[in-house]
């Protein structure tokens, strides 16, 4: 097992969004040994985000893919980690994903799930897309799964939705943040093959 | 005409469905769905001119805000 996860240094992942899903995903896949991490998010930490997000106090106010490349570098100084402070849309995220072998859709709005699953799909039809879809409230251990269509991957209930009633909590999100992570070892590690003929209708 | 929706064989009165009319009868309300016919993908603005016939396979999961 160690001579296998030494393969995980060669490895390159493209993580979209450092909120809930993508930061603590990338913290479990740089502590795992992933060898070089492709952050992207425009965002900022705000204290609200410390409920459930990767960051710590003082990084408040700081753009969040700074902060996270940071704490990445505080566990494990040898990860490279390319950083992009940018809103991601089809012709970033093939531009900055284009290196990478998975990869991982942490966004929060769902419009902005499809939008990278189009796009992934569409533009890299041999690459895997991990998704995040349904983790607000507490609970419900069992619900949370990972189901797989083709080269995509969904984690999460697929029901609970965020709400005044419902926000997202560490626990479950941190549960779904690492069932990402875990897939995506199951991919490299065990060379899971890409489906034949998976991508998009056009006729 | 059968078809098979997310493992479970569905019989529907008809020939074919528009991707559209289908997620309308199955209730699939969320406003974002992940949709494959057999095993490609259907992009969002596809959905009224990609059609569902018999024995096709078709998955469809809610992707849900919240990250």
């Amino acid at each position: 097992m160690k001579s296998k996860l030494e393969k995980l240094k060669g490895i390159c992942v493209g993580i979209a969004g450092c909120g809930g899903l993508g930061s603590n995903c990338a913290m479990a896949l740089a502590r795992a040994g992933i060898g070089t991490l492709v952050i992207a998010d425009f965002d900022v930490v705000t204290l609200e985000n410390l409920n459930r997000q990767y960051y710590f106090r003082e990084q408040v106010g700081q753009k969040k893919v700074l902060a996270l490349k940071e704490n990445i570098r505080k566990v494990n100084p040898d990860i490279d980690v390319q950083t992009h402070d940018v809103l991601l849309g089809p012709d970033e995220v093939v531009d900055i994903f284009k290196n990478c072998q998975v990869i991982v859709e942490a966004f929060d709005r769902a419009d902005m799930k499809l939008m990278i699953i189009e796009t992934v799909t569409e533009r890299f039809p041999d690459k895997f897309i991990i998704a995040g879809s349904g983790l607000a409230g507490y609970g419900e251990n069992n619900a949370l799964r990972t189901r797989r269509l083709g080269n995509l991957f969904i984690c999460g209930d697929e029901t609970s939705e965020v709400s005044e009633e419902m926000p997202p909590l560490a626990p479950r999100v941190g549960v779904v943040a690492c069932l990402q992570a875990n897939q995506v070892l199951e991919i490299v590690l065990d060379d899971l093959a890409p489906a034949d003929g998976d991508d998009v209708w056009d006729e | 005409m059968k078809i098979n929706l997310n493992n479970k064989e569905v019989s529907m009165a008809g020939e074919s469905f528009s991707v559209r009319e289908l997620l309308g009868l199955m209730h699939f309300t969320f406003p974002m769905i992940v949709i494959k016919i057999n095993g490609r993908l259907v992009k969002k603005e596809d959905y009224e001119r990609v059609f569902i016939g018999d024995g096709d396979n078709v998955e469809a999961i809610h992707l849900i805000s919240g990250g």
